[in-house]
């Protein structure tokens, strides 16, 4: 009986095991040693650290580095901004039906993929897009009016990309804050922005720092966003580990990019749960 | 002088519903005033009008004598203990407690020093650094109450903080509300859908029923003097019959009970002829093994024991009458019924003073 | 006995029709394997073609990963052939007495068969050629840009395009007046060279609406009137065509690229035979004049302009008088070394303001 269940254990165990172990753990220690070597010649190749060397002295991949770290931290704290009050509605003000449709609302856009919701929006704002032709039709504009291919478009489209990651673990903390407990706020005399501040942030913490890691890995790691909304400034470190592996065939330093970009979000995320005093296994859990 | 609150024709309509029906009640400073009511009666929405989270559709609500309508839930001079308490989890007990003192600005000294009084108030001294869910269901109670009180409320209001507690230490804590209530000398206003804890604390308690208050009375005058067939059927527990009037003289009615029974009863201005209900306590029936020692009463029924409900000093038995009605009589604890059996047959009888009749039309 | 005999044999049999039979998984581009004509070399042969359409670089990027496996047949361009061979060996020789080599054009096969040896082994045959230039809506900007480096010019800021590739470094140093493809050889003459191309592609960006990045986007860009002037394929101006008459290929003053892709044989291929079949049906001239339709390009096959369009035949010569026929730049295999400095000069031009 004991054994047998000791090989269901095993049995249960083995799908995970080789899940981690063949799709996660293998290839990150390849792509490790991929990273350390340097090519001398056709087919020889030497160990060494030259490919981090080029990635942290060449300017413009640590500016690309930077740039990509900053635009991800700031796309989090723009959907944080917006995806709260739309939580805190669906939560708490909205009852019923209304609640469902418009849980619903948000989930809709990724019903498609994330290209065609890229596609979408670059009919939108293209030149001769609907949103320029409706600025000239109401006479605000009087020509066309290119709104792709910018920084702002960029983040526009990166947050309506994670809204969703973050709107969910919100609403879903935010629905287990106990309403007189934000009446007894008010009732002991605070007003919105004290009851905000310690009664309904610090009770939607955990559900602000999972949304903000999943929205922060997501945009770190978007690679059709910023390269289709952002155009020719687009520079986006998914891009370039994109380029070094597929159009140089230059897979060392590719795979020394991806180390760093997996370092970065890892210092980040680790940075925000120490900010916030929680630990991955209370936010996660 | 001014009561401390006081409600003059509220009423709250819910689109069509009608929630509250024009009440008006006003409670002394430093009482302790319940409204009993079954749920969905309207008196939790009464609570929320005078707590500010509603706006009552007419009426006024005032507290020391001025009206607080335009004064939000944050400016009023009324504090609420909820259902589930709604203690702050993501604070400690102190930072509870002070929480209303801090949205006052007040300095952080004072603060501390009048959390620890409070504390010491509650018979807690000294937990204010836990958090909450390390406390007991008793503990929070406590807690939830002495945030309230650290702000010194004209008028503190209970949402039926004990329904959340086991039985024992719902008991425990009835005594202990009316004990805090004394030593803060503040107003209670107190509501329940338990009839023992508003009876037991109370100095007035008011029953609701369909968005109207039936009577506002002492618990004896609830209990012994009720005004309305809804309170005399809500508070306690009744033996009832329909009947009509046969005769109606000074206070005292004779009726004829629809199943053929002559009864008398209490109840003024009743005319002859007229549809009504007499409702008659278990404990007012008085039990006995002969006809003779009931001579004195003015109704006697014999019958046959059906079932014994033993429930200690509530015991009671069923007793069904001649003509096939079952009665609930309290079973005396003095032990000369310690024998008794189903299937035996029993005389009851009560004075008409112990009935109380209620017109039906 | 002899029953048990007969029936091993013929199950011995079934089995070696079953191995004749074979799954083609063909690595390729799009329009190079349209569903009539693998639907027409399946009856044919018996064999089941898998079609899975992809570039150069992924090509290039899909059998390294996987040490040359998972294909049975590969088209990446002639100069992508010798580079990725030497460095990773992810191809095998061709036979070519396999194949019947009176079907292709004589002077294009014998020209990529020496631009795809690798120590004495041949590895690729042509399949498909064309070249790459400017396609432009000639009313609105046909008087200015007469060569890649005339898409700089401020008339048309905002309204140009081109993609961020080596073809276009290779282009514009052409129309810088340089020979990139002379300056193979020689590595610090070619940095040279692409140290001008980049201080000219950062200047020009100002110019530049976007880089375009697939073909559907750029046909959109200029069909729309997004952009008046890009660097492009043939085909793509050819189809535009269709749509508004203004917009055509244009060979530009330096000369187009031209380009071919080819067939190879993936190293750890296992149906070289179906391979084989596949290059012998589809180079037919019934069946390549199929594919030009489909991909709009010429082929290799020798003989198949009979069975072109003629309205594509008509483009072609619009676009290529016979002097711009005379300048194509065809490319050269590209020698490894190379494509980290194009790499650099890209990923600055990308980054500059």
């Amino acid at each position: 009986m004991r054994s047998q269940s000791r090989i269901a254990f095993y049995l249960l165990l083995t799908p995970l095991v080789l899940w981690l172990g063949l799709l996660i753990i293998i290839p990150h220690i390849d792509m490790l040693l991929i990273s350390l070597r340097e090519r001398i010649s056709f087919g020889v190749y030497e160990t060494s650290l030259t490919q981090y060397e080029k990635a942290l002295t060449e300017p413009l991949y640590l500016r690309t580095f930077a740039r990509t770290a900053v635009m991800s931290v700031l796309a989090t704290a723009i959907t944080l901004l917006i995806a709260f009050p739309v939580a805190y509605y669906i939560a708490k003000m909205a009852k019923g039906r209304l609640q469902q449709v418009l849980f619903m609302l948000c989930l809709i856009p990724f019903y498609v993929s994330e290209l065609v919701r890229t596609f979408g929006w670059m009919i939108l704002l293209r030149e001769t897009g609907i949103i320029s032709n409706l600025l000239q039709w109401t006479g605000l504009a009087d020509q066309p009016v290119e709104l792709l291919y910018t920084d702002a478009t960029m983040m526009v489209g990166l947050v309506y990309t994670s809204m969703l990651f973050m709107v969910v673990p919100l609403v879903t903390t935010l629905e287990s804050l106990d309403d007189s407990v934000v009446e007894a706020g008010y009732d002991l005399g605070g007003n919105g922005l004290s009851v905000l501040r310690e009664i309904i942030i610090p009770h939607a913490m955990p559900g602000i720092v999972s949304g903000c890691i999943v929205v922060f890995m997501l945009s770190l790691g978007n690679y059709l966003t910023p390269t289709m909304l952002g155009g020719k400034d687009s520079l986006w470190f998914t891009e370039m580990i994109y380029n070094q592996f597929i159009v140089r065939s230059n897979w060392e330093l590719g795979a020394a990019f991806g180390f760093m970009l997996l370092l970065l979000s890892s210092v980040i995320v680790w940075g925000m749960l120490r900010l916030t005093g929680r630990t991955l296994k209370e936010t996660m859990g | 002088m001014t009561p401390d609150l006081e409600c003059a024709d509220l009423v709250k309509q819910f689109g069509e519903t009608t929630a509250v029906d024009n009440v008006s009640f006003s409670v002394p400073p430093g009482s302790f005033f319940s409204i009993l009511g079954p749920s969905g009666c309207g008196k939790t929405t009464i609570m929320r009008m005078i707590a500010g989270f509603l706006d009552p559709t007419s009426g006024d609500i005032r507290i020391k004598g001025g009206s607080v309508l335009d004064t939000p839930p944050n400016k009023r001079p009324v504090n609420m203990v909820f259902q589930h308490l709604a203690l702050f989890p993501m604070m400690t007990i102190a930072e509870n407690i002070g929480y209303g003192l801090r949205r006052r600005g007040m300095a952080k000294p004072d603060i501390a020093r009048k959390v620890d009084e409070a504390l010491d108030r509650i018979g807690l001294p000294g937990i204010g650094t836990r958090k909450v869910d390390e406390l007991s269901g008793g503990q929070k109670q406590r807690v939830a109450i002495a945030r309230c009180m650290v702000l010194e409320p004209d008028v503190l209001l209970l949402d039926e903080p004990l329904g959340a507690l086991d039985l024992k230490l719902r008991e425990h804590m009835k005594v202990e509300l009316k004990a805090l209530q004394a030593a803060f000398d503040t107003t209670f206003v107190y509501i329940t859908h338990d009839q023992s804890e508003a009876l037991v604390m109370s100095d007035q308690v008011a029953v609701m029923n369909d968005g109207r208050f039936e009577q506002i009375g002492t618990g004896q005058d609830l209990y012994y003097r009720p005004d309305t067939p809804f309170v005399a059927g809500f508070i306690g527990d009744s033996n009832r019959w329909k009947g009509r009037i046969e005769r109606s003289e000074a206070g005292t009615v004779q009726l004829r009970t629809d199943t053929g029974l002559a009864m008398r009863a209490s109840g003024a201005d009743l005319a002859e002829g007229t549809a009504a209900e007499i409702y008659v306590r278990p404990e007012a029936i008085r039990i006995a093994a002969t006809a003779e020692a009931l001579s004195t009463f003015d109704n006697q029924l014999k019958g046959t024991v059906t079932s014994l409900l033993f429930n200690g000093a509530a015991s009671r038995v069923l007793v069904q009458d001649d003509v096939g009605e079952t009665l609930e009589v309290t079973l005396p604890q003095s032990g000369e019924f310690a024998s008794l059996q189903r299937g035996d047959t029993v005389h009851i009888g009560w004075g008409a003073t112990q009935a109380t009749c209620f017109g039906a039309g | 006995m002899i029953r048990t005999v007969l029936m091993t044999s013929t199950l011995l049999a079934g089995l070696a029709t079953v191995a004749q039979a074979d799954t083609l998984r063909l690595l390729t581009w799009g329009g190079y394997a349209p569903d009539d004509v693998v639907a027409m070399f399946e009856e044919q042969t018996g064999h089941t073609v898998e079609v899975t359409k992809s570039n150069n670089e992924e090509m290039i990027a899909k059998l390294r990963a996987t040490g040359g496996g998972g294909f049975d047949l590969a088209q990446p361009s002639q100069d992508r052939i010798m580079g990725p061979q030497m460095e990773f060996g992810i191809y095998k020789p061709i036979d070519t007495s396999k194949l019947n080599q009176d079907l292709f054009i004589p002077s294009m096969l014998s020209a990529t068969m020496a631009n795809t040896t690798v120590a004495g082994d041949v590895y690729g045959v042509p399949h498909v050629w064309g070249t790459s230039g400017l396609v432009m809506n000639t009313a609105m900007a046909g008087d200015t840009v007469k060569d890649y480096t005339d898409l700089c010019d401020p008339a048309l800021a905002g309204k140009v395009s081109y993609r961020l590739k080596r073809p276009t470094l290779i282009g514009f140093a052409f129309a810088l007046g340089e020979d990139p493809f002379a300056a193979y050889g020689d590595e610090a003459k070619y940095k040279e060279i692409m140290g001008k191309v980049e201080a000219k592609l950062t200047e020009c960006k100002a110019n530049v609406k976007t880089y375009w990045g697939g073909g559907d986007e750029l046909m959109n860009l200029v069909r729309s009137g997004e952009v008046t002037a890009s660097m492009a394929w043939d085909t793509g101006g050819w189809k535009l065509n269709d749509d508004n008459a203004d917009i055509t290929f244009v060979a530009p003053a330096s000369g187009a690229l031209g380009w071919i892709d080819t067939f190879v044989l993936p190293a750890k291929g296992q149906a070289d035979d179906a391979a084989y079949d596949w290059i012998n049906f589809v180079m037919q001239p019934e069946i390549a004049a199929k594919i030009t339709a489909a991909a709009g390009n010429f082929t290799a096959s020798a003989g198949a302009d009979e069975f072109a369009e003629d309205s594509l035949k008509a483009k072609y010569q619009a676009s290529f008088p016979q002097e711009a026929i005379d300048n194509i730049k065809w490319y050269p295999p590209v020698p490894a070394g190379l494509e980290a400095i194009e790499g650099d000069v890209l990923d600055r031009v990308q980054a500059a303001n």
